[in-house]
């Protein structure tokens, strides 16, 4: 490691300076405001704030909705996080096995991590559009009525398949790193040492991919968690009936439409707490557990 | 344990680029044969094809009666060692030996037995349950060697097997490959670029050359005899001086040779010898040395016992029989 000693002290402040504000004002600040909050409650017409203590967050724990709340990120987390990692092993696999046109594959499967979430969103939510768009019609020839505006299982499923596709590129990408790291010999001598196909990758390339493997699993949960804001405010707006009200969704529900701002930051909190815990989870096991 | 022959052999990429072509090679059962050659030369390419990870373009590859043109590497019954041994990181020493055995389904009493059996003989008893990580390189190896022969297969296959080991541990290394060659009596087929080693291991070298079969034969037959001007050049350490013929034009039977050759140790010098040599530097190895020169614009090496007198111009002669003479269109040697 490299150290300079910087002779005006005021120097390396300065250099150091914009990304402390950013933190401050965007990060620290905010979360900041948040714990504040959960610990407050505002009266409907917002002139009376009194503290509450832990009110806010045991009426969370009581309310229905948001155990409600907490199934669905389950299940969309799991789904997402599922199919991106699952379809972006498969193209990184069928990428690996190519010898020419590599970077061509590459270049276009990576596309998709450059779009917006919100535009991801419109996107699925014009194909998927139970009036206009082609998929309801092809699934309508094989007999299945999509309709994600009334039927709690479509809409679900429209939101994981547009928020999982967008995340298929970035799983891509370092999945056949991963691949293209592994010795071509290693293979090769599972080959001569009996191993079909099939077998050469269980026994070989997907023991050999587990730290690529969780490092993504960790990826993707938070991403699935967090990041998928827009994807759901662009099509579902948590609907129909909650079912797609994912935890980070109704923290901005309750918050900015409901005007509920103490148990919207009490929300906040418990958001907060659980990236907490994977980031610790991501350090404690990437960094040492899964090796060989 | 069967021969292996290359009937004919070619690899040709997509693309059109040969690699390989009309490789005749019959190995018998047991022998150990050395695949040498530059790097580029096609030897590896060679052995991949024996070993069914590289498609054959052209010929046949035999083992035993069987041709395995089409055959899986697996169903081959050959094994490989690999230059980076190529050892299964994540599993230990032990599952390394028996993934093999485990994979063709042989019976677990029996895959114990020879793995206890290989470890013993190569000594690996105490890393069984470590990981390849926890090795040095010399036990990688010896690891990497024992998963060839619990297999107990018909031929070994091994692609440059020393070349990531340090000078001593190759030379040790390369001593107990051919103890152990020539305890298990299995056809061996072993590449390398380093001439040192293939004439200490073969029992015949092939010496290859831009895809092309320069010379068959056993070490001492090669050097002593080398086809070519290539062989010449490559086999031997000193290298032979290879000495320009219109250099030299008052030699008999000179006429259509291009190159002359002739061996360090084959000069000698004499007082009256017929080559005035101007000495450039001199090179101590101990039990003798090199000393090198030149001569009519002709570099030339000599080696001398540690204790010969030294000047700055020598005479040197050599016996008229101790010349090879390669000819000046083919490059090939001429009697």
């Amino acid at each position: 490691m490299k150290r300079t000693i910087f002779s005006n002290q005021l120097l390396p402040w300065l250099l150091l300076a914009p990304q402390l504000i950013i933190t401050f004002v965007f990060f620290l600040w905010p979360a900041a405001q948040a714990v504040r909050q959960s610990f407050l409650r505002e009266d409907a017409f917002g002139t009376r704030t009194s503290f509450v203590g832990l009110e806010n967050f045991a009426y969370l724990l009581q309310s229905p909705e948001y155990f409600n709340s907490l199934k669905v990120t389950a299940i969309f987390a799991v789904s997402v996080t599922v199919l991106s990692m699952g379809m972006a092993l498969l193209l990184a696999i069928a990428v690996d096995r190519m010898i020419r046109s590599t970077r061509v594959y590459t270049t276009l499967l990576v596309w998709p991590y450059a779009v917006a979430p919100a535009v991801a969103g419109i996107l699925w939510w014009f194909i998927f559009n139970p009036t206009i768009g082609i998929m309801p019609y092809v699934l309508a020839q094989v007999g299945y009525d999509w309709n994600h505006i009334s039927s709690k299982t479509d809409a679900m499923m429209l939101v994981v398949i547009a928020s999982a596709w967008k995340q298929i590129s970035y799983n891509f990408l370092f999945f056949l790193a991963g691949l293209q790291s592994i010795p071509g010999s290693l293979r090769e001598a599972a080959a001569i040492d009996g191993a079909g196909p099939v077998r050469r990758f269980f026994d070989i390339t997907f023991p050999l991919l587990s730290p690529t493997t969780f490092f993504l699993l960790v990826v993707n949960i938070v991403y699935a968690m967090f990041d998928t804001f827009g994807v759901i405010d662009a099509t579902t707006e948590g609907g129909p009936a909650q079912a797609t009200n994912i935890m980070v969704y109704k923290v901005y529900f309750d918050g900015f439409i409901g005007q509920n701002i103490g148990s919207s930051a009490a929300q906040s909190v418990v958001l907060m707490i659980l990236v907490l815990i994977l980031t610790v989870v991501q350090f404690r096991f990437v960094e040492k557990k899964v090796a060989y | 344990m069967a021969s292996i022959t290359l009937d004919n052999l070619g690899k040709v990429y997509p693309g059109g680029t040969r690699a390989v072509g009309g490789v005749n090679i019959d190995i018998a059962d047991g022998e150990f044969i050395v695949l040498v050659g530059p790097s580029g030369c096609g030897k590896s390419t060679l052995l991949r094809m024996v070993a069914g990870l590289e498609s054959i373009s052209e010929g046949e590859v035999r083992i035993g009666d069987r041709v395995v043109n089409k055959v899986e590497p697996a169903d081959r019954d050959i094994a490989m060692v690999f230059q980076n041994y190529a050892l299964y990181p994540h599993m230990s020493v032990r599952q390394n030996l028996a993934y093999g055995l485990k994979n063709r389904k042989t019976p677990k009493d029996e895959i114990e037995k020879r793995v206890a059996q290989a470890s013993e003989i190569l000594q690996i008893g105490p890393f069984l349950d470590r990981k390849p990580a926890a090795l040095s390189g010399g036990q990688r190896q010896r690891v990497a060697m024992g998963r060839a022969i619990v297999r107990e297969p018909a031929a070994f296959l091994f692609d440059e097997p020393l070349s990531n080991l340090d000078a001593k541990l190759r030379v040790a290394m390369r001593l107990e490959i051919k103890e152990l060659q020539k305890r298990l009596r299995t056809t061996s087929l072993y590449v390398t670029h380093d001439q040192l080693e293939a004439m200490t291991l073969a029992d015949r070298l092939v010496v290859l050359n831009g895809g092309q079969v320069e010379q068959i034969g056993t070490p001492l037959d090669v050097y002593r005899r080398p086809a070519s001007a290539f062989v010449a050049s490559f086999i031997g350490s000193p290298a032979m001086n290879l000495i320009s013929a219109s250099a030299v034009p008052h030699l008999p039977g000179t006429a259509h040779a291009g190159q002359i050759g002739i061996r360090p140790e084959d000069l000698s010098v004499t007082p009256d010898g017929p080559i005035a040599m101007n000495v450039l530097a001199v090179e101590e190895l101990g039990a003798q040395r090199l000393v090198h020169g030149k001569t009519g614009g002709e570099r030339i090496t000599i080696t001398l016992p540690s204790d010969a007198p030294l000047s700055d111009s020598m005479n040197l002669s050599f016996r008229p029989d101790a010349l090879h003479l390669f000819h000046k269109d083919s490059g090939k040697r001429m009697d």
